[in-house]
């Protein structure tokens, strides 16, 4: 991997624009805002509803890492997520793994299935980039249907939350909470985090002009590579946790129809936005929920929602706001 | 000769050349899809996720022909194209072309809600089970070959799909037209500066290349059931399929389309298992040793 460059102390105005840690203000009230959010939420809405969303939300906040700062559209990230959720369901039920090593065992395995396809689709750009990460979770999605440990059509059933550390029950929901929220929160800083650092800025260069970043001496692929890895380990952390929340694993998460659902919460929340996914993953979770009774009318109401938005609000929810307030969000 | 084939394949020839043949129809289907996204790529610079839907929407609307007003599979096989082209220049008028100045991304994502639109629309109507749709009577029977018998249905989709895969290539390579379209795909705005339309070029291709994808509906509407989930799990095959042979050559998607579907027959006979995951493998392999594609320019 190509060295950093350090560009020497950075300007004032620069520095004061970037806040601390890489907050803006708004990025600040925003992150108070939702945690505060995360503390109250249990006290108001039903736990397990909050725990899916937040599962969602991590997951579109992993997706929106490619696609908002590298500008790569995996189309096939439900094999990540779906993975995550297989092995860490797996490991707990079979293996009698506590949580969160159950969790970092499916986000490893995503991981390292994320080197392979990564290094695989990094090859094409654009379309025929979408394109390929498509039909390799495709392929993973075969698997899943003849793999013995996944059990096929009927998932991987009763998986134990079992004991965080081996001393605390999570099968008690609020519990479980506490645990689901402080891995989304850890995954969101962690986002953050690399989206502002020096390694962050040299995905955003590539981004917006590839060859330039090339002829600057940054061996793109390998930071792209490096950011399709972490997307993929981040999308099977909460998968794993969706599988423990649930107790169950199948094969709806590894489906194509949930590498769309992730776009669309991204899109919908807005890409390129710190705040967009989490917004986008509650509008369209709990879109889901409260229209559940709708059956196909759902696939359709969310095709309309994609059609809207990319017509006329390519900015998305927190892109729209960002920009009425002129801030960065 | 059949002993010899036998010993030398090792399996019993009626099942060889049975899988080859299903192979084939598969490899028909993967080949009219994946020369109507070469087009409408070629032209409009989108790879349009509807296509499984609109394969789809043929065998509907065959179904419906015949259901509703009583035509059949031969008015079915240009009607059904026609209405649903049509639907696809509507799309492309109203939605599509909005889209052309902005990243080719918001295409795909476009063409992928209009597709969930779609399907769910018909899985309200008709539900997920499938419609059967006959064979019509004078494709019915089967030749005897002498060594397997040949459902006359099958051998019509196979010797009329490449027809239609080798017509579309002659209109593209040998005729004005087809002059016109390759030189807008090259470069639009010089075409267009020489006093061609091209904007309703862009839309004629679009919706061409959609009645290009029904008319495969029409087509496989008898040999497998009409549902609204046929679309879209095949419509996955086929991007790989295009991956493998770069969207560069109209002849080459065409290869590529039936090649594949015979080497998928031949993994069900050998390795069952890994029929369904064959063709992403060969992808897979195709890219880390030629990344444009067996047929594509870099």
């Amino acid at each position: 991997m190509a060295s950093e460059s350090t560009a020497g102390p950075m300007p004032a105005a620069i520095a004061e624009a970037q806040g601390m840690w890489g907050y803006s203000r708004a990025q600040f009230v925003a992150l108070i805002i939702l945690v505060a959010a995360l503390i109250v939420g249990p006290y108001f809405l039903y736990p397990v509803f909050l725990m899916k969303l937040l599962c969602f939300a991590l997951f579109a906040c992993a997706f929106n890492l490619l696609i908002g700062y590298v500008g790569l559209l995996s189309f096939g990230h439900a094999a990540y997520f779906g993975m995550g959720g297989y092995i860490a369901g797996y490991t707990a039920k079979a293996w009698g793994f506590t949580p969160e090593v159950a969790v970092i065992a499916g986000a490893v395995i995503a991981g390292l299935q994320g080197w392979v396809f990564g290094w695989i689709a990094i090859r094409r750009q654009g379309i025929y980039f979408a394109m390929i990460t498509l039909a390799l979770a495709q392929m993973v999605y075969f698997v899943c249907v003849q793999a013995p440990f996944t059990g096929g059509e009927d998932g991987i059933q009763a998986i134990p939350r079992g004991r965080l550390l081996g001393m605390f029950d999570l099968n008690e929901d609020m519990a479980m909470y506490w645990f689901v929220a402080a891995v989304f929160l850890a995954g969101f800083l962690m986002i953050h985090r690399i989206i502002h650092s020096p390694y962050g800025q040299v995905l955003k260069a590539i981004r917006e002009n590839e060859p330039r970043a090339t002829s600057l001496g940054y061996r793109t692929d390998d930071y792209k590579l490096v950011a399709f890895i972490l997307s993929a380990t981040l999308a099977g952390v909460a998968g794993g946790v969706k599988s423990l929340v649930f107790g169950i694993a199948t094969l709806t998460d590894v489906h194509w129809s949930m590498s769309g659902e992730v776009v669309l919460m991204t899109l919908v929340g807005g890409l390129g936005t710190v705040f967009g996914p989490v917004v986008g993953a509650a509008v369209i979770v709990a879109m889901q929920n409260y229209l559940a009774e709708m059956g196909a009318w759902v696939t359709v109401i969310q095709g309309a929602i994609f059609v809207t938005v990319v017509l006329a609000f390519r900015r998305g929810l927190v892109g729209e706001i960002a920009n009425l307030l002129k801030v960065k969000l | 000769m059949l002993e010899l084939i036998e010993t030398i394949t090792g399996v019993p020839a009626p099942l060889l050349f049975g899988q080859v043949l299903l192979g084939l129809i598969n490899g028909a289907f993967y080949a009219m899809l994946s020369l109507g996204l070469a087009v409408i790529f070629g032209l409009l610079n989108i790879i349009n996720f509807t296509h499984g839907a609109q394969f789809m929407m043929g065998a509907f609307v065959a179904w419906m022909l015949l259901a509703w007003a009583g035509l059949g599979y031969w008015w079915a096989l240009i009607l059904a194209p026609l209405i649903v082209g049509f639907t696809g220049v509507v799309i492309e008028r109203l939605m599509i072309s909005r889209l052309y100045k902005l990243d080719h991304l918001y295409g795909l994502l476009l063409t992928f809600g209009i597709g969930l639109i779609i399907e769910g629309v018909f899985r309200n109507q008709f539900g997920s089970s499938g419609l059967p749709y006959r064979i019509p009577p004078e494709l019915s029977g089967a030749w005897d070959l002498g060594f397997m018998f040949m459902p006359v249905y099958r051998g019509w989709v196979v010797i009329s799909s490449l027809v239609v895969c080798l017509a579309t290539w002659l209109v593209i390579e040998k005729t004005r037209l087809g002059a016109y379209l390759r030189a807008a795909t090259e470069n639009a705005a010089l075409v267009q500066a020489f006093g061609v339309n091209v904007p309703r070029m862009i839309t004629l291709t679009y919706g061409a290349g959609v009645a290009l994808a029904a008319l495969g509906g029409v087509l496989a509407a008898p040999i497998y059931s009409v549902n609204p989930q046929m679309g879209t799990n095949l419509i996955i095959v086929v991007f790989a399929v295009v991956v493998i042979g770069g969207m560069g050559s109209i002849l080459g998607s065409i290869i590529t389309g039936f090649g594949l579907g015979i080497v998928e027959g031949l993994t069900k006979v050998y390795w069952p298992e890994a029929s369904a995951t064959v063709i992403f493998v060969i992808m897979a392999i195709v890219l880390l040793t030629r990344p444009a594609g067996l047929f594509g320019r870099a």
